[in-house]
């Protein structure tokens, strides 16, 4: 243990909700894209599952309402080091999207997609069980653009980048695609709780 | 991976930001724009760790700096501005991230504010040191001539923006298109790369003004504070 001389650092909380070396960020909730927030109203906003799937599948706005709502009521964890606690987001399962696609067993992973471009790799298993959502909605309120609205996808257990924003689709492979931080030396996985923030982790 | 990195200078640069040069053992060398990870742990084992921009040009002498603003309850850089002193010893990763790196390669049109200078003078710096014929142009937002970090450094390459107070006959506002939009009307061969980085409140308006400006927003990079 390298011990800096003088640093005390904050008020020790014990929150066993905080995975290691992050910080609780309370009302705020950071703005992190590197790109510029596009300007996409939700009639303009589609969402396609395509790849190894059965059947590939667009849905519009209205398409992606009528399945069953789903919410995810926890944390979110980002790799610059904030976790913010107690969070809701509304919008629909993947399971909900996935049952429309029907994944062959083949498909090991997905690359996301978003309206920008941007892209985000994760393993198939983290998509599915009811740990994953296409979400519109933030606190009960409309999705802020600057935070992926009109919809984003929400991946709460691994780090924040693979929720990717202004969600456009996802591909489903059969074997691992780096996307736009994993190529720039960011974890392939991203889970939080094994402090998977860059490549080697 | 984590190495430990011994402060050997301070410098003040503005009231609330300061430069704090680090001798860093085998640091393998960075790309303007670059950041790295830094941490400090307590006596009991507690650790806090930030990301910062670096502010030096990569030029091999073992030596990185970072200029930190003074975050009001910030634990990491107060423990910079209060505590820190030459021969303290800090725990350094990186350099992280290549989106946000100009290696000196295309036309960069920088924009930044208040402590978003940091990794753009970097890039500025670098562009010195090679001497390079690049076209490089920066705007940097800042409250007043006293808030301007670096203010003795930058040249004719930057335009400065001061939002609350100026020198006598310099405007006072902020960034607007008619900061801009020249920079766009005549782009460099190739046009211009921009980098924009500042608050979040900063990067969306600087980004907007530049796809007005007719700026491909597949060609600006963003980083925003947080």
């Amino acid at each position: 243990m390298n011990v800096t001389r003088g640093f005390t650092g904050r008020p020790r909380v014990h929150n066993p909700g905080l995975p290691p070396g992050q910080y609780d960020a309370r009302d705020d909730w950071p703005v992190l894209s590197a790109e510029v927030t596009p300007d996409l109203a939700p009639a303009d906003w589609s969402f396609r599952i395509d790849g190894l799937v059965e059947r590939p599948h667009t849905w519009d706005w209205d398409a992606a309402h009528a399945l069953p709502a789903s919410a995810y009521d926890g944390d979110i964890h980002c790799v610059t080091g904030w976790s913010k606690f107690g969070v809701r987001f509304g919008g629909v399962s993947l399971d909900a999207f996935f049952h429309v696609v029907r994944p062959h067993g083949s498909a090991t992973h997905a690359v996301a997609r978003s309206h920008t471009g941007y892209t985000a790799n994760l393993p198939l298993a983290d998509l599915t069980g009811g740990r994953a959502w296409i979400v519109w909605e933030y606190d009960g309120a409309p999705l802020p653009p600057e935070h992926g609205g009109p919809a984003r996808l929400v991946v709460p257990h691994l780090y924040f980048w693979k929720s990717a924003k202004w969600i456009a689709g996802i591909t489903l492979l059969d074997h691992d695609e780096p996307g736009f931080w994993e190529r720039n030396g960011y974890h392939a996985r991203g889970n939080p709780w094994e402090e998977q923030r860059y490549a080697g982790d | 991976m984590w190495r430990t990195a011994t402060l050997t200078q301070i410098r003040r640069e503005t009231p609330r930001a300061a430069t704090f040069r680090l001798a860093v053992p085998h640091w393998a060398g960075h790309l303007p724009g670059q950041h790295l990870l830094l941490r400090l742990t307590a006596a009991d084992g507690y650790v806090a760790q930030r990301h910062y921009s670096i502010a030096s040009a990569p030029d091999g002498s073992g030596h990185i700096e970072l200029t930190l603003d003074r975050v009001p309850d910030g634990e990491v850089s107060g423990w910079f501005h209060t505590v820190a002193r030459p021969g303290d010893t800090v725990e350094v990763r990186g350099p992280l991230s290549g989106f946000f790196a100009w290696p000196g390669d295309r036309p960069a049109l920088l924009i930044g504010a208040g402590s978003g200078v940091v990794p753009l003078m970097s890039m500025i710096r670098h562009h010195r040191a090679r001497g390079l014929t690049v076209p490089l142009r920066m705007l940097v937002s800042a409250r007043s001539p006293g808030e301007l970090i670096y203010a003795s450094e930058l040249g004719a390459e930057t335009t400065p923006v001061f939002t609350r107070s100026a020198p006598p006959g310099v405007p006072v506002g902020r960034m607007t298109t008619a900061h801009v939009a020249p920079l766009l009307a005549e782009p460099p061969v190739g046009g211009w790369e921009a980098y924009v980085c500042g608050s979040n409140g900063f990067a969306e308006h600087a980004s907007r003004l530049l796809v007005a400006a007719g700026q491909p927003v597949d060609r600006i990079r963003i980083e925003r504070f947080g």
